[in-house]
């Protein structure tokens, strides 16, 4: 593993993984009355988004940024403690 | 590390099916006529003696220990115990009632509260981990250097977090005299207690097992009521599931009513009364006079006729009820003017997002959302009290994982907290709103009495109008049990919730604020040789200090200390979060930079807090500084600016000034685990 790798990787997932929430937070939200004509289980997709939708990703998006620093971590050799 | 991990859980499954028994038993004991007033002393006794034990069990006299736990809990339990520190009494008791009074404008909480941690988790917890000290304040002394920005970091720590701890006092004090009819006062040093039992003994040890156990009750009660009610409904008990169906029906419902004449008219004269309200007070002083004029006459002209006794000192009340001054009569009018002028609004679709008349409005809303969003999403990765508990884990992964724990046990709060709104909107439409007023249930007039329900009949129809009805936000939460019609044990449940909730919030607020005093003030900057036994001590004495002042002003009541909470994430944020994200995600950043970033970021939201919400300081002669919001932007949301303007100031300066330090490089490459570099 050449050195700075580590970190080069866990800043790339670090912005990416920002970009889509972002997204989801601010992009999506902005046009909640437009999604609301849209009906989703029941809900309107506008509503859905903000009420539960969103929190799904937002746990999502924190599991894969675990998983995937494991395995950078594994992979530079760092072992915290 | 698994067998104790197990004995945990362990513990806290037995913890948990000894809570549920207590609860059936108190259920079977109701039935045979235990009194309300009994259920509701048993669970306060309860539940107390639960944490003391707990407290009493995790005393300790070890430094790390105190402030960090020992950095020994499993990212499951940091989870839970970030949960119950994260979720406040504002979150347990006045987040469903926000969504139910905002519909689709409230959820920016949702977003805002659970959003953070995504901050949380990538941008932060890892490395405060990796780093590895005490407080917050040492983070940013350790990247920085020294001690000013050290001292800055400690004075917003309390500025942010004092009002905050307060205000779940405060919320002690309502729980506990609404619940166990105890005085208000003493209802505040009952929480006070409460929260001692928990840290001061055992410090952050203690307060996480307890605040784990907390979580356990605070979610039970939270979710019970509301299943109760998804299946008397729906004929499902899980209410997050459903709610879209009953949206729907709420939303038909609200078609009629919105249409409805009757409606119409009952808006129609609040609109006239709010138009009164404005006219009189354009015409102030002349107005005042008037009315005082206008009043004298009348009750002169009953004495002379034969009029009873009764309409005379009716009148007479309502003149000694004028305002003495024009100032307070502005200032009383203006509050009534708006009072009506809300009720007078069309009304909203629960679900509609960003609804107005014209595309300015409209743009407004949806602005206002946004920017609240910001402001939440980024006070919650920068307020100090759940940052403190990511030192707490034994590992940098540990620490990632526990975020992840942390935002999944919050999950669980905030998607019900949107279907209890619904459901209780529900109940509302289809057994408040278009009955006659003398046949509504008796929980109205209870809940009128003190203040939370409002019902004046304007249009005269002896029907209860939508519009006729205002309820107090925290009142949903709080008499759901009574609307759905469930045993008085579900209400003693909500409240012991509410207690857990608030109680939870305030251990770790408090012992964040004991931190900042003890360790970083007195430890790092006045006596650096002090023993470790000698700052235990400390530490110990200014938790006592601290909770006493913060239980004092609470037991005053302040009225502002409530909106006061709201502001906390916009300050946190301003002052925290520019300077901690670039203290590790750019090197360049330096000492005068970071330094000039929070006191800006700080400043500035203060600053249009100030001018847009009070424009005066009597106390100060400061008077006329009221200003227009910028783009509309209400105050709630004042952090838009100051994190913005932290973040330029901090890019701004460290660019003017010299690169850090070698110590400072060093310490960015240890977080990031890059190679350092060395000068020659």
């Amino acid at each position: 593993m050449p050195a700075g790798a580590y970190w080069r990787k866990t800043r790339r997932l670090t912005f990416g993984l920002l970009a889509v929430w972002v997204l989801v937070t601010f992009v999506l939200s902005g046009f909640a009355a437009e999604l609301n004509s849209v009906d989703f289980l029941g809900f309107p997709l506008g509503f859905y988004m903000a009420a539960q939708g969103s929190l799904f990703i937002y746990l999502a998006l924190i599991w894969y940024y675990n998983r995937r620093m494991r395995k950078v971590e594994e992979e530079c050799g760092i072992d915290d403690e | 590390m698994l067998p104790s991990l197990t004995r945990l859980q362990r513990y806290y499954l037995l913890y948990t099916g000894g809570f549920l028994a207590f609860v059936g038993a108190l259920a079977v004991l109701e039935r045979h006529g235990m009194p309300p007033r009994w259920i509701g002393y048993s669970f306060l006794v309860f539940t107390i003696l639960m944490y003391a034990a707990i407290g009493i069990m995790s005393r300790t006299s070890d430094v790390t220990e105190f402030y960090v736990a020992g950095r020994r809990v499993p990212a499951f339990f940091n989870g839970m115990a970030t949960g119950a520190d994260w979720m406040s009494a504002a979150s347990f008791i006045g987040l469903a009632g926000t969504l139910y009074l905002s519909g689709y404008q409230g959820l920016a909480f949702v977003l805002g509260w659970t959003g953070g941690f995504v901050l949380v988790a990538l941008l932060l917890a890892p490395y405060l981990r990796r780093f590895g000290e005490y407080t917050i304040p040492d983070f940013l002394s350790a990247r920085y250097g020294g001690n000013l920005i050290r001292l800055v970091a400690v004075a917003a720590t309390i500025l942010a977090s004092f009002v905050y701890v307060v205000a779940q006092i405060y919320g002690v004090g309502v729980i506990t005299s609404r619940f166990v009819s105890l005085q208000f006062e003493i209802g505040v040093f009952v929480g006070l207690a409460g929260i001692l039992v928990c840290s001061f003994l055992g410090g952050m040890r203690a307060v996480t097992w307890t605040q784990v156990a907390q979580y356990v009750i605070l979610i039970f009660a939270y979710v019970t009521p509301v299943a109760i009610l998804s299946w008397s409904v729906t004929g499902n008990p899980v209410p997050q599931l459903v709610y879209g169906q009953v949206l729907q029906e709420v939303r038909q419902r609200e078609e009629q009513l919105f249409a409805s004449p009757a409606e119409a008219s009952a808006r129609h004269l609040y609109r006239e009364r709010a138009d009164d309200y404005r006219r009189r007070i354009n015409e102030l002083p002349d107005s005042l006079h008037k009315e005082r004029e206008n009043l004298t006459a009348k009750i002169n002209e009953l004495k002379a006729g034969d009029a009873p006794m009764r309409e005379i000192v009716g009148l007479e009340r309502q003149r000694h009820d004028l305002p003495p001054d024009p100032q307070q009569a502005r200032q009383r009018w203006e509050t009534a003017m708006l009072a009506a002028a809300e009720r007078a609004a069309p009304p909203v679709h629960h679900a509609d997002a960003f609804p107005g008349d014209d595309a300015e409005s409209r743009w407004k809303l949806r602005i206002n959302f946004l920017a609240l969003v910001f402001c939440l999403t980024v006070g919650t990765a920068a307020l100090p009290h759940l940052l403190m508990r990511f030192y707490t884990t034994p590992t940098v992964r540990a620490a990632r994982e526990s975020v992840f724990w942390s935002l999944v046990f919050i999950l669980l709060l905030y998607i019900t907290a949107p279907a209890y709104a619904v459901f209780a909107k529900y109940e509302v439409f289809t057994h408040l709103v278009d009955i006659p007023i003398a046949k509504l249930p008796g929980w109205v007039a209870a809940w009128s009495k003190v203040g939370m329900i409002g019902i004046e009949d304007i249009n005269r129809d002896g029907i209860l109008q939508l519009a006729e009805l205002t309820l107090n936000p925290d009142v949903i939460v709080l008499a759901t049990p009574e609307i759905a019609g469930m045993p008085y044990v579900v209400s003693g449940l909500v409240a012991a919730g509410a207690l857990a909730a608030a109680l939870s919030t305030a251990d770790g607020l408090l012992l964040t604020i004991t931190s900042a005093l003890s360790h970083d003030v007195y430890y790092r900057i006045m006596r650096p040789q002090s023993s470790t036994q000698l700052r235990l001590v400390i530490s110990k004495s200014l938790l006592l200090v601290v909770a006493v002042l913060a239980a004092t002003v609470a037991a005053q009541k302040p009225g502002t200390i409530l909106a006061m909470v709201a502001w906390a994430f916009s300050i946190a944020g301003s002052a925290f979060f520019p300077a901690l994200v670039l203290g590790i995600f750019w090197r360049r950043a330096t000492r005068a930079g970071a330094l000039a970033g929070m006191l800006v970021g700080v400043s500035l939201t203060l600053y249009y807090i100030f001018r847009v919400e009070f424009g005066s300081i009597p106390w100060l002669g400061l008077d006329g500084l009221h200003m227009a919001p910028w783009f509309g932007v209400q105050s709630i949301a004042a952090g838009v600016f100051g994190i913005a303007a932290g973040f330029v100031a901090i890019v701004t300066v460290s660019l003017l000034t010299r690169a850090p330090p070698q110590e400072s490089e060093r310490f960015v490459a240890d977080l990031r685990h890059t190679p350092r570099r060395e000068e020659p």
